[in-house]
């Protein structure tokens, strides 16, 4: 019987890698993510895992040592926030092009200077072009969710690349939700056995990782890692179908709240999004036509998806949790906008909010659904990008 | 002890067919390592210039597993090896012997992969480390490194009219090695095939991480005849400008002790990034190079429970 439990979101992430039960997990602690490396700890301790723990000394080495595992033919896992992913950066780069089926989940948590522990997307927008999955939950189930899809997803003969599954720093992190846990025998046959078509350690045939390509080969090497890209939302939809039937829950590439015949709409990532459905719902019941679209896959970006449910609505704001210091706007605006470019119809405008965990409230999203009516009705924006409460 | 006719029979487990330059020393190095290997190997290699001469796509000179990640992880990439297969071997998943080897350059270890090298040694992953230490960035055209011996010039320590090369003195890995505590440590070069052999199969044979130094000439860095590649690395012995020794468990030892300790111009003067020193402006650092041998000579001797030479 599977079972709910009130749990916070680095304790369902926890628990998610002990149903998953990889063979190395290498991490390294950092706010907000520290719990799930201290919790797997203990599990690790108890004996309640076959995991081998790898306690590194930077989040370098933690994925540098899980891309030798993983090249081992292990299931490896790390997880990281902030300033630990930056410090990742070069070997984020090294997982993928090594096609690597790493999962990392990613606590979204601001970047310094000046330093700051709460959350903003920052960090995980710095490694949108990585060439990880990048797939981002709403709330703790989600996340917990999220991370056993996502094994299958990278592992997935037609995927091969490395996933981050990302939630909001402190407030879902640390924040406990009533969440329904599967069977760690359902998580373990949903993700089967991992078996690697290549491995280090198969000493019978001897293969090299990591060779130098020159300008021969380099091209065509990186041209087969965006093939694969364009791959992985047919497989992240047939997961989600599988995890349907384990767990009676359904996920898409997005989630469409009230989208269907929306006027107004906003389009967001994690927690935020379950703020926006509230003010959906007010807007509805006052015979407004407000809805939300939550991406769940940001990358590789399920552009002709998003396309076809936002094509019909008039007014679009994206809000963004990250900035891309560009002056043209966030992150997902930029992606959003760019999808939206041979449509005549939908003005689309950026907010960019919350940063350094700034609270973002019902009254601030209700403001950018008046605004968002406003250019639904004379078809003319203001400033295409606003930054929402901050004191200017 | 394994013979040279012993040595010869077993498998080149890294072929000849590579790109590095003629008397290159890091590949004598490996390939001597390798050959003290009784069980398969899986080798992890720092970026620099043997991993770039041995894998150019679609070619490998590697016969064994082989990875490269990046320049400064190496010992963290093989401890996630070394993990993934204690894992997999106490889940039943393998049950083959197999050993861990990470090789990286001076540059690779004594600098920018010191922390990973560190990390890796003191959480006690069961594998071996390698460096061969051809005393600067040679891949990236020949800059200074920690390893860079006083005096040296390099492209980012060039001999000019004010500063003759290198002004430091080269970090003593080995002995910061040592004090990790770790079961076995050695340092070692390529013109004593005997004691590298004999090091690496000990290196091998500890339950635990080993670490073996090996000094190798880089015949364009050192500007050296590719033909003296070999007995430039003696003279580096013979001068005690590089000893041979071993620490096990702590136990400091020489394993070669020169019968007559020749003046360190000796291994100068055959290496054109030292030809500015022997003039009348610079001779002085000559003298500045032999009393830090002396000293650090006589620091081992004492470590080494040796009497003074
Ligand atoms: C993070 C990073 N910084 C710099 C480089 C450029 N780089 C590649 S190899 C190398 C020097 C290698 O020196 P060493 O480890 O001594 O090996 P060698 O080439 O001398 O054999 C440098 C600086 C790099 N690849 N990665
Ligand atoms: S440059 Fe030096 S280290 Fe590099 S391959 Fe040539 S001889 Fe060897
Ligand atoms: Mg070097």
């Amino acid at each position: 019987m599977p079972k709910a439990v009130a749990i916070t979101g680095n304790e369902a992430v926890a628990e998610a890698m002990r149903q998953l039960n990889p063979d190395v997990v290498a991490a390294y602690p950092i706010t907000p993510q520290t719990e799930i490396v201290q919790i797997f700890s203990t599990f690790v301790a108890d004996g309640l895992v076959h995991t081998e723990f790898v306690p590194v000394e930077s989040e370098h080495s933690a994925l540098s040592a899980v891309v030798g595992a993983s090249a081992a033919g292990a299931r490896a896992m790390t997880a990281t926030s902030s300033q630990g992913l930056a410090l990742m950066w070069e070997v984020l780069n090294i997982a993928s092009g090594m096609r690597l089926p790493i999962v990392m989940p990613v606590v979204n948590r601001a970047l310094s200077a000046p330093i700051n522990i709460h959350c903003d997307h920052s960090d995980t927008m710095g490694a949108r072009d990585s060439g990880w999955v990048q797939i981002y939950s709403e709330n703790v189930q989600e996340a917990y969710d999220n991370v056993i899809q996502a094994v299958r997803i990278a592992e997935h003969p037609d995927v091969r690349l490395p996933v981050m599954v990302m939630m909001d720093g402190f407030i879902i992190s640390h924040g406990m939700e009533t969440v329904t846990l599967l069977e760690d025998d359902v998580v373990k046959r949903f993700v089967g056995e991992y078996r690697p078509e290549h491995s280090l350690l198969d000493v019978d045939h001897p293969v090299t990782f990591g060779a130098l390509d020159f300008a021969d080969w380099y091209f065509e090497h990186k041209r087969q890692e965006s093939d694969a890209e364009a791959g992985v939302s047919q497989v992240v939809i047939s997961v989600a179908e599988d995890f349907a039937r384990i767990s009676g829950r359904r996920y898409g590439l997005f989630e469409e709240y009230m989208l269907d015949d929306a006027e107004i709409a906003v389009v967001a990532l994690n927690s935020t999004a379950g703020t926006v459905k509230e003010v959906v719902d007010a807007l509805r019941s006052d015979g407004v036509k407000a809805g939300l679209l939550k991406l769940r896959l940001f990358r590789p970006f399920p552009h002709r998806d998003v396309l076809s449910a936002l094509r019909h609505v008039k007014a679009i704001a994206v809000l963004d949790r990250a900035d891309t210091y560009s002056t043209m706007g966030g992150p997902l605006f930029i992606d959003i906008r760019n999808v939206m470019y041979d449509m005549p119809g939908p003005r689309i405008v950026n907010y960019i909010y919350g940063l350094g965990g700034r609270d973002i409230d019902l009254d601030e999203i209700n403001k950018v659904f008046e605004d968002l009516k406003d250019i639904a009705t004379t078809g003319k924006v203001g400033a295409p990008v606003t930054y929402l409460g901050v004191r200017e | 002890m394994a013979t040279l006719r012993e040595l010869a029979q077993k498998d080149e487990l890294l072929t000849g067919g590579h790109r590095a330059c003629a008397g290159c020393g890091a590949p004598v190095a490996l390939r001597m390592a390798l050959k003290a290997a009784d069980t398969p190997v899986v080798v992890g290699c720092a970026t620099g210039c043997l991993e770039v001469t041995t894998t150019i796509y679609p070619y490998t000179a590697w016969k064994t597993p082989f990875i490269h990640s990046a320049f400064e992880n190496v010992a963290a990439t093989i401890s996630g090896v070394e993990a993934a297969y204690r894992s997999l071997k106490r889940q039943g998943k393998i049950n083959r012997e197999i050993q861990f080897l990470a090789v990286g350059g001076d540059g690779g270890t004594y600098d920018i992969g010191f922390q990973s090298l560190s990390g890796a040694m003191e959480r006690g992953h069961d594998m071996v480390y390698i460096c061969y230490d051809n005393q600067a960035y040679m891949n990236t055209g020949i800059q200074r490194s920690s390893a860079t011996p006083l005096g040296a010039a390099t492209t980012t320590t060039p001999a000019g009219t004010v500063m003759p090369g290198k002004p430091q003195t080269r970090k003593d890995l080995t002995a910061i090695m040592a004090a990790h505590g770790i079961p076995y440590v050695a340092q070692t070069t390529i013109s004593h095939w005997n004691d590298l052999v004999t090091k690496v199969k000990k290196a091998f044979a500890v339950k635990g991480p080993a670490f073996v130094n090996i000094l190798a000439t880089c015949r364009l860095g050192w500007q050296i005849h590719p033909a003296d590649s070999i007995e430039v690395c003696r003279v580096a012995v013979d001068t005690c400008f590089w000893p041979l020794f071993e620490v096990e468990n702590g136990k400091w030892r020489l394993t070669h002790k020169p019968r007559e300790k020749k003046p360190v111009v000796e291994w100068l003067k055959r290496q054109g990034r030292f030809k500015h020193l022997f003039t009348d402006q610079n001779r002085h650092i000559l003298d500045e190079i032999q009393a830090d041998v002396d000293r650090k000579w006589e620091e081992l001797l004492r470590r080494c429970g040796e009497g003074s030479s």
